[in-house]
């Protein structure tokens, strides 16, 4: 369609212009305000121009809040540290058990596997507060409350059903031919799994293992159940930081945007998995 | 295939039957899924019994009485009404301004290109801390959007602290986050469309709001189908937004499903009744995730077979 209008094409590029505002603005403006003092966040009208500063960073990294009211300690540091671990651990141990899993799911299809594959996903669909909510009562029977291994447990819930249905899929399109190659060469499964199957599906398990980090970060509702202020991850601290710092607006905003600088980058690194992988390959074909 | 024998080889050290093994592989991430599974069979049990945290020894079965009490209580009506327009109305806002903007991008230029990967910032944050970025612009004191509502004319709009924005305002955070989701599928399903029936279109002089109703919606229609039940399940579910925003306030104003059952649990202590609110949006998002599912096969294997 080349025959587009002057008038056509002028209303495009407002449109666009307005989506990029739209989208934008809200990472733009808590952006600015990480660097503003107090005084200039609260200033009216809003400034657009003033001279940053790093205070609020350091505040953040040092844990010290100080304040007109005397200092306080934040552990802010504390709660970054804890997405990084609980991601980056569930993103582990999910990768290990869901690897061959959807190995067995894509290259046997034994009795029961659709099924068993279906009940996985499942939970990827289901109300996570039915499973949490009695789980707070068994985890404290079990002494699992507040525990790092309960909770990366249970992001299992969030991790595997993504890991398990995009590998899977991955592996499906790995035509097997080059595997029985390589077995009637001599070698075992396990051999042909870890030098055929698995590098051919490098990309996709790569792919899922990232997408599965940024849903384990950012998910919110799991640590808000099952983790005391020690174990919170940033999702969850920050909300309670809002509380706890008062009208520390700037500390706020940093804390923002360190907390969600990381899936950002890795979303933008990443970027041209992201489609077939948020859609659990539902638009591969 | 001779060498493919049904036992392993004894040089792997791992012995396993060619029978046992798919099992054998999927077992460890089946036995973390059972250990989830125990609560959600105690979850059916609570929702059919009198037990409130705060009074343990009044706790028995009463069986159908929680669903039951619901027919003559007004929170339970309003909870359902609320998570139906929330889901209703950001599933259908976001389809169609995620169509708009995929439509827009739609030809493969550097600047669409680049525009559609900034498009994902929004979707990769995470809701809570989307709804803190946008309680600090709109708080009233010094965010920048209660400005900018001020230089419009709308003095003191309260945004998610009012009962009659409230909904409002988080409808807008989800629109924000979520919307980038709907049209990234959406264009990629774009631009996977065979360009023939567009050629002949044009060279027949086609008129455009035509090829668009009755070529591009109908092929896209797989595409939209999938973004909108994907949608609709997390959208009626909805926690993260709403809890970080408001917790469901002001008053009862934004008590969905899942902030109802959670405020139920940790504030009344009311065991019972929360686990029927949530078994009943279980039932929910089963009926639409089992359409989903079916329509998701279909159009997997058709997608197969014309690859």
């Amino acid at each position: 369609m080349e025959h587009t209008s002057l008038i056509e094409r002028i209303l495009r590029g407002i449109a666009l212009a307005l989506v990029v505002v739209f989208f934008m603005f809200p990472l733009l403006w808590i952006f600015l305000m990480s660097f503003q003092t107090n005084e200039t966040i609260l200033s009216i009208p809003p400034q657009l121009f003033f001279t940053p500063t790093l205070q609020n960073y350091t505040a953040l990294i040092t844990g010290k809040l100080t304040s007109a009211a005397g200092t306080l300690d934040i552990a802010f540091m504390r709660n970054l540290w804890n997405s990084v671990f609980l991601s980056v651990t569930s993103v582990a141990v999910s990768l290990l058990l869901g690897v061959p899993a959807a190995y067995a799911f894509a290259r046997h299809k034994f009795r029961g596997s659709e099924d068993i594959a279906f009940t996985l996903l499942s939970f990827r669909f289901a109300p996570p507060l039915l499973v949490l909510l009695p789980l707070t009562l068994y985890f404290q029977q079990l002494g699992l409350a507040n525990t790092y291994f309960g909770l990366v447990w249970v992001y299992q819930l969030i991790c595997l059903p993504l890991i398990l249905w995009i590998v899977r899929g991955y592996f499906e399109d790995i035509s097997a031919d080059v595997e029985y190659a390589y077995r009637i060469a001599g070698h075992s499964w396990f051999a042909t799994f870890r030098k055929i199957a698995l590098p051919l599906a490098g990309p996709g398990i790569a792919a899922a293992g990232l997408l599965a980090f940024i849903f384990a970060w950012n998910n919110f509702v799991f640590a808000l159940v099952l983790a005391s202020a020690d174990k919170q991850p940033v999702t969850v601290g920050a909300l309670a930081f809002v509380t706890a710092s008062g009208i520390q607006y700037g500390q706020i905003a940093a804390a923002i945007v360190l907390s969600i600088a990381p899936t950002l980058a890795l979303a933008l690194y990443a970027q041209r998995y992201l489609v077939e992988g948020l859609s659990l390959g539902a638009v591969k074909g | 295939m001779p060498a493919v024998v049904p036992t392993a080889r004894r040089r792997s050290g791992l012995r396993i039957s060619k029978r046992a093994l798919p099992y054998v592989l999927s077992l460890p991430a089946l036995l973390v899924c059972i250990g989830i599974l125990v609560p959600f069979f105690a979850a059916v049990l609570y929702s059919f019994q009198r037990y409130r945290l705060s009074q343990p020894w009044n706790r028995q079965y009463n069986w159908g009485e929680n669903y039951l009490n619901f027919f003559t209580d007004p929170g339970f009506w309003n909870t359902l009404r609320v998570s139906l327009v929330y889901a209703g109305s950001t599933v259908v806002l976001e389809l169609l301004l995620g169509l708009g903007i995929a439509l827009l991008l739609q030809k493969r230029t550097r600047l669409n290109n680049f525009i559609s990967i900034m498009l994902l910032m929004p979707l990769m944050t995470a809701p809570a801390l989307a709804a803190l970025m946008w309680k600090l612009m709109t708080n009233p004191g010094f965010g920048v959007l209660s400005y900018l509502a001020g230089l419009v004319g709308l003095q003191d709009f309260r945004w998610a602290s009012s009962p009659s924005t409230a909904l409002f305002t988080v409808v807008l955070v989800d629109i924000w986050v979520y919307t980038p989701f709907i049209m990234i599928l959406l264009l990629a399903g774009l631009r996977s469309l065979p360009t023939q029936p567009f050629e002949a279109a044009a060279l027949d002089g086609v008129p455009r709001s035509f090829v668009f109703f009755r070529i591009t919606l109908p092929m896209l229609m797989p595409y939209i189908l999938t973004a909108t039940l994907f949608r609709l399940l997390d959208s009626i579910q909805q926690f993260d937004i709403i809890y970080a925003m408001t917790q469901g306030g002001p008053g009862d104003t934004l008590t969905v499903f899942q902030v109802e059952a959670y405020l139920n649990f940790f504030q009344s202590t009311n065991v019972g009744r929360s686990a029927a609110l949530l078994m009943i949006l279980w039932v929910i998002t089963y009926f639409l995730s089992f359409v989903f599912i079916k329509n998701w096969l279909r159009l997997r294997e058709r997608a197969r077979g014309e690859a």
